[in-house]
């Protein structure tokens, strides 16, 4: 690799190049380092070390680190707090829900794309699936409130005059339909770029086996595909536990909490809204833990089982 | 595989496909509707497709409204800064992660990719942005998520696929590191550059809970918070029960008339912008 520092005007004197020292040779490219390594020490890293205060007292205006050590103090009181409890199921149901149904649709939705002949047709329901995604949440959740509220289409539609913001019973369901009505245009993009890869002779020489359409999907497209399924599966996996945390945010309110309140809307009102920080710090520390041990347990399992892995 | 069952199979696909691109739209063309119709339609829950008893006045209302100009001034003054600084840090990290030789890459790529799957959290995020004294001013929006780990990743696999070889002339000819970055690197990636100031630009203008969390003084407020507030105000005077119609009505048009006031930007430059999104996504899947 050739030394990017200049050479010195008495350059013939000098000793080789490679006896340089790497960290010498490179305070450039190292320098350009710096700023980028700052923002994630301070705004990445600090907050990550930050997390003491769920062992820690926080006094408001004290240090915000805590001031006195008190042990697992606060992983018990979350332990025994019914609320925590109920947050906690909430969390795992619309997420696994959301994975569930989430997942699999924009592949369907790649696969049915992918059997249009027709160009134009084609790039048309992709630009218009893709729409979705470069919306605001705060737009999402207006367009949801205002479709969804006494005097909106579905309530038109059916006849009836349901405010389902207010229902426990559907919360879910409006939360999930809104996530797949997001993401699963978005969601295509990827299997569709891995689709073009596949090879046609594999098709031909299944043809030629005599599978159909259907076999043919399911013996070459998907396994074709499969390692771009499985690297999202894992990303999905990791992002299980933090849910539409904004949206949720958005969306619920007290009436529908027995069904909407998921850990981090519980925390945003614990830790923020009432400022019991070191309470909402260890539910939320509790909460990030969980997240890294299934995307390292996903990762390590598809990297066993299938081969493919993110690290 | 018949010609029938090809054909059948097609007409069924069609039908999914324009079931997707109708669902899809939907929601927007009711958002115009409402926002071009007049209060007692709305509550009567006549407005689906058309607009019904057309009226401007809300529009009016709300363009009248100064606080919500303000607001909309600094939606394009923090998407302005923000993604000029974020453009600048991921820039010179990504070009530093992607020089294969250099001492430590590995650790610098870790440091960066390991947040992607453990974060701080919020409550410690909130009080470290709260003790930094950055409450109410506009680095608490614009610093906190300067670097987005997958733009950077995608940013280091092009970076990557430049040739080397121009940059070792450009060496030997004398050029330090900042001047192969600046004056060889940056004009060969218009391309990628373009496509990180689009998704910067585009996840600043919808942010709304940063400033929802660290500014508490309206006139400092993005224009989703605006909305966000809006929304939140009229659901609570539902909730209440007693609710001056009067109010009840103009609000379900003024939430209809600043959502289409916010999302007007983003449909007007989606049309031709939308191809590098898709390119730069792409990109960054070749390398994962």
């Amino acid at each position: 690799m050739v030394t990017l520092t200049k050479a010195p005007p008495t350059a013939p004197a000098t000793p080789p190049k490679r006896a340089r020292r790497p960290l010498i040779r490179d305070w450039q490219l190292y320098s350009l380092a710096v700023l980028p390594l700052l923002f994630f020490a301070v705004f990445r890293y600090a907050p990550m070390v930050g997390n003491v205060i769920a062992f820690r007292r926080f006094r408001p205006g004290g240090s915000p680190f805590g001031d006195d050590w008190v042990g697992l103090r606060y992983v018990r009181m979350f332990l025994a707090d019914p609320t925590f409890w109920q947050v906690f199921t909430n969390t795992l149901i619309i997420g696994t829900l959301t994975l569930i149904i989430c997942f699999p649709l924009p592949i369907v939705l790649a696969l049915l794309l992918n059997e249009v002949r027709i160009k134009h047709l084609k790039r048309f329901v992709q630009s218009v699936s893709y729409l979705p995604h470069f919306l605001s949440v705060v737009i999402v959740a207006g367009m949801v409130g205002q479709l969804l509220s006494v005097d909106g289409t579905v309530n038109t539609l059916a006849g009836t005059e349901i405010p389902f913001l207010q229902r426990p019973e559907w919360f879910r369901t409006i939360y999930v339909s809104s996530e797949v009505w997001q993401t699963v245009g978005w969601g295509t993009i990827l299997y569709l770029a891995a689709l073009t890869t596949l090879d046609e002779e594999l098709y031909d020489a299944a043809r030629i086996d005599g599978a159909g359409r259907l076999r043919q999907t399911w013996h070459v497209t998907l396994p074709g595909i499969r390692p771009t399924m499985m690297t999202l599966l894992i990303l999905n996996i990791g992002a299980f536990m933090a849910v539409g945390f904004e949206k949720i945010l958005l969306l619920y309110n007290p009436l529908t909490y027995p069904t909407a309140d998921v850990i981090p809307t519980y925390l945003y009102r614990l830790g923020v809204v009432s400022g019991n920080f070191s309470y909402g710090a260890a539910i939320g520390l509790f909460e990030a833990v969980i997240g890294l041990i299934l995307v390292f347990t996903a990762n390590s399992v598809s990297r066993r089982t299938v081969g493919t892995s993110l690290w | 595989m018949t010609s029938t069952g090809r054909r059948v199979f097609n007409v069924i696909n069609a039908i999914i496909l324009t079931g997707v691109v109708v669902v899809t739209l939907y929601p927007f063309v009711n958002i115009v509707a409402r926002s071009l119709s007049s209060e007692q339609e709305i509550i009567a829950g006549r407005v689906t497709l058309l607009p019904r008893g057309f009226d401007l006045t809300t529009y009016r209302l709300v363009m009248s409204d100064s606080l919500f100009w303000t607001n909309y001034r600094n939606t394009v003054i923090y998407t302005v800064v923000a993604t000029t600084i974020s453009i600048v840090l991921t820039t010179c990290y990504a070009y530093v992660l992607s020089k294969q030789h250099l001492r430590g890459r590995g650790v610098l790529v870790g440091i960066a990719v390991f947040t992607m799957f453990f974060s701080g959290g919020l409550i410690p995020n909130y009080v470290l942005v709260s003790g930094l004294g950055l409450r109410n001013t506009i680095w608490a929006v614009v610093l906190p998520n300067a670097i987005n780990v997958f733009n950077l990743l995608v940013m280091k696999a092009f970076f990557e696929s430049l040739p080397v070889e121009l940059e070792e002339q450009a060496a030997v000819d004398g050029l330090g590191t900042y001047g192969i970055l600046l004056r060889i690197v940056l004009p060969l990636s218009k391309a990628i550059v373009a496509t990180m100031l689009l998704f910067y630009a585009v996840a600043y203008w919808n942010s709304w809970f940063t400033a929802f969390l660290y500014l508490d003084r309206a006139e400092l407020f993005p224009v989703t918070v605006y909305l966000r507030n809006l929304i939140a105000g009229a659901t609570d005077a539902t909730s209440t029960g007693s609710v001056d119609t009067d109010v009840a009505q103009v609000a379900a048009n003024i939430k209809a008339v600043t959502m289409v006031l916010t999302v007007v930007p983003i449909l007007t430059v989606y049309p031709f912008v939308q191809r590098y999104f898709v390119s730069g996504v792409m990109l960054g899947a070749v390398k994962g």
